[in-house]
């Protein structure tokens, strides 16, 4: 890791936070210019490639440094736009960064396959402004910042999911509810940081975070945090604002599914653990009560409703859609829970989740592409048409339910020790439910896939095929990456117990 | 005689003026109200003015889609690429003050938010064509006849 961070030379780094954003919103405007998808696929490569190194090399540099602090333009915070990067967001930026590069080297088939050629550029151009929001919502230290990026990553997804209409025009609808609630949840929280900018005068988040402890009795701070949970909670499809995923999910184009179900959500929740612990603090009554009332209740009701709606779907990529609701409900748990091992245990499931959603995604449209399949009784007998599609399909689901031997069981496992800390028995047995739900949906498709009897052809021979290289090799990288972090999962751990630490230390000051 | 021919004379009258309204907006950017944003929006009215009088077609011709597509992306590399010049330059990214060495008038500043505002003039502009042309242009997708 240390050897990839050091390819970045020491003039470059010193502004890694700039041109981490940078250069993907200005590779959006070159590649939208490319004459075909394949020169704008290269465009988008090479910038995510850089875009990761940049990543590696800020993570290094938090490491021995603790906070990188970028002042855009000159102007010296808090008068001016803060970039900010911390053990919390270091963390984010890996994952967007690493997701980002796997999804798009997968990109190239699918989206040939699934994109009119003469969109295909103007597609990865949509993409490259998408990562270019979500770096950048993770990386700003400025709120009102945050609003933008969060919208400019947005507006991007509405086009990526309605770019699904090629294939099925329900794509349309999705993508303008999804537009909708999105636009609501943008407007809650631009008025909660409205609300906030009233009360202090300031935009910067830490210099806001040192004003607000005065006016913890103000109703127009009470009111803003209301306005920026909602917001937030409705972009991170919290439980009961989670209306627009599953279609958005299910009828975008496959590429755009694995990369949004492993990043997009996630980012939401790093931002609501940022204003939970960082710009609000947690002893105030009216944060502290949210924990358990809001983020725990809604969190584990959330994990159960949507595990028991995945269990009843027919369409592949609605169920893991649904799925992916009641994972972000273990996080919510986690966070609910409020203490240093809670808001690990929530990030390492947010990192573990990232994997498995990413992985799962991507093999379903590996079997898209082959043979156009989206239901689950079209996967019958897919262990013998694609086995190395279906044993890496196998092993993330496997890691989705939270099987030993797989990431999968570290995130269950110290979200229930979090909670057995606090003395929550209750949540640890809605754990154990959710599992145990979690394993009848994935037991569905993995009995059609391997137990159910095989597609013939007219001949009588099953049908076989292999998905592409470029394909394969991602979904591979992930799907061992399942299983090798259960063996070393003390690179993340650590990893997510430094970020719980730096939100947490934000809250003492 | 040609159907609102004074729809016609008037609009050529004020096409170029409109335009040249526009680009006064845009240079009064720096240092009193405009700036790029209102400056495109009024360019392109000019535009889209001169397709409501004189019809599509002939607005294409004048303003061809290509030409659209490759402004609006060239705008946001216009002002990405001022950014990247002052980090060239050794200054934070967007930091103008390195752009000239006349600190004391601010020099640089407002070089570097005229740039800017070229930018995003172009991007709006394009923007705002390629709307229209994508409204104005669209064909049903279902025949007019299986309603």
């Amino acid at each position: 890791m240390e050897f990839l961070a050091s390819l970045i030379p020491p003039s470059l780094s010193a502004h890694a936070p700039a041109v981490i954003v940078v250069t993907p919103l200005l590779m959006a405007a070159v590649a939208a210019l490319m004459p075909n998808g394949r020169l704008g696929w290269a465009v988008t490569l090479i910038s995510t490639v850089f875009a990761a190194l940049l990543a590696l090399s800020l993570i290094v540099e938090v490491q021995s440094a603790g906070v990188i602090s970028y002042a855009m333009g000159g102007w010296a915070p808090p008068a001016g736009i803060e970039f900010r990067i911390d053990a919390l967001n270091a963390v984010l930026l890996l994952v967007i960064a690493a997701l980002g590069l796997l999804s798009v080297i997968y990109a190239l088939p699918s989206v040939a396959d699934e994109i009119a050629e003469d969109r295909q550029a103007l597609f990865y151009s949509a993409f490259l402004v998408c990562f270019a929001g979500l770096v950048g919502v993770a990386i700003t230290g400025d709120a009102f910042n945050m609003f933008v990026f969060l919208e400019i990553s947005s507006i991007s997804t509405y086009v990526l999911v309605g770019m699904g209409a090629n294939h099925d025009r329900r794509a349309l609808t999705a993508a303008y509810n999804y537009l909708v609630l999105g636009t609501i949840g943008a407007t809650f929280f631009v008025i909660g940081v409205g609300f906030l900018y009233m009360a202090t005068g300031t935009l910067n988040m830490a210099d806001m975070a040192s004003r607000l402890p005065d006016l913890s009795d103000s109703r127009v701070v009470q009111a803003a945090f209301a306005f920026i949970i909602v917001g937030l909670g409705l972009k991170a499809a919290m439980f009961p604002l989670h209306l627009w995923l599953p279609n958005a999910y299910a009828y975008a184009p496959n590429f755009v599914t694995s990369f949004l179900a492993s990043t997009a959500t996630k980012v939401a929740f790093y931002t609501l653990v940022r204003f939970l612990f960082d710009v609000f603090w947690p002893e105030a009554p009216f944060v502290a009560v949210s924990f358990l009332w809001v983020f725990a209740i809604l969190g584990i009701v959330g994990m159960i409703v949507a595990s028991v709606q995945a269990v009843f779907q027919d369409d592949a990529r609605r169920l893991l859609a649904f799925s992916s609701v009641a994972q972000v409900g273990y996080m919510m748990l986690g966070l609910g829970i409020g203490t240093a091992a809670g808001v690990s245990a929530g990030m390492l499931h947010l990192v573990n989740h990232a994997m498995m959603k990413g992985a799962l995604f991507m093999a379903l449209g590996a079997f898209a592409i082959r043979f156009g399949i989206r239901r689950i009784s079209d996967l019958n007998g897919f262990a013998q048409s694609m086995p190395f599609t279906s044993i890496a399909f196998t092993i993330a689901g496997l890691s989705l339910v939270g099987v030993p031997m797989t990431v999968g069981f570290w995130s269950k496992w110290y979200l229930g020790v979090a909670a057995l800390e606090n003395g929550w028995w209750w949540a640890v047995a809605a754990l154990i439910l959710s599992s145990l739900i979690a394993l009848a949906y994935v037991a569905r498709m993995l009995a059609a896939i391997w137990v159910a009897e095989p597609h013939h052809d007219k001949a009588g021979a099953i049908a076989h095929a292999r998905a592409p290289w470029l394909m394969l090799g991602p979904l591979w990288v992930l799907a061992i990456a399942n299983i090798w972090f259960f063996f070393q999962p003390d690179f993340l751990v650590s990893l997510t117990n430094a970020a719980a630490q730096a939100a947490l230390s934000g809250a003492t000051r | 005689m040609t159907p609102h021919l004074v729809l016609r004379v008037v609009s050529k009258l004020l096409i170029p003026l409109i335009v040249v309204f526009g680009l006064y907006v845009h240079f009064h950017g720096d240092y009193s109200p405009g700036g790029g944003f209102q400056a495109g929006v009024i360019v392109a009215a000019a535009v889209i003015l001169y397709a409501l009088i004189f019809g599509i077609d002939s607005a294409k011709r004048a303003v061809p889609t290509w030409f659209v597509k490759f402004m609006a992306a060239l705008g946001v590399l216009l002002f990405g690429g001022t950014g990247v010049a002052s980090l060239i330059l050794g200054a934070n990214f967007l930091d103008y003050d390195v752009l000239h060495p006349d600190l004391a008038h601010h020099t640089g500043q407002h070089i570097g938010i005229i740039l800017v505002e070229l930018g995003v003039l172009s991007t709006v502009f394009s923007v705002m064509m390629a709307i229209f042309y994508a409204f104005a242009g669209r064909a049903p997708d279902i025949p007019e006849g299986e309603w």
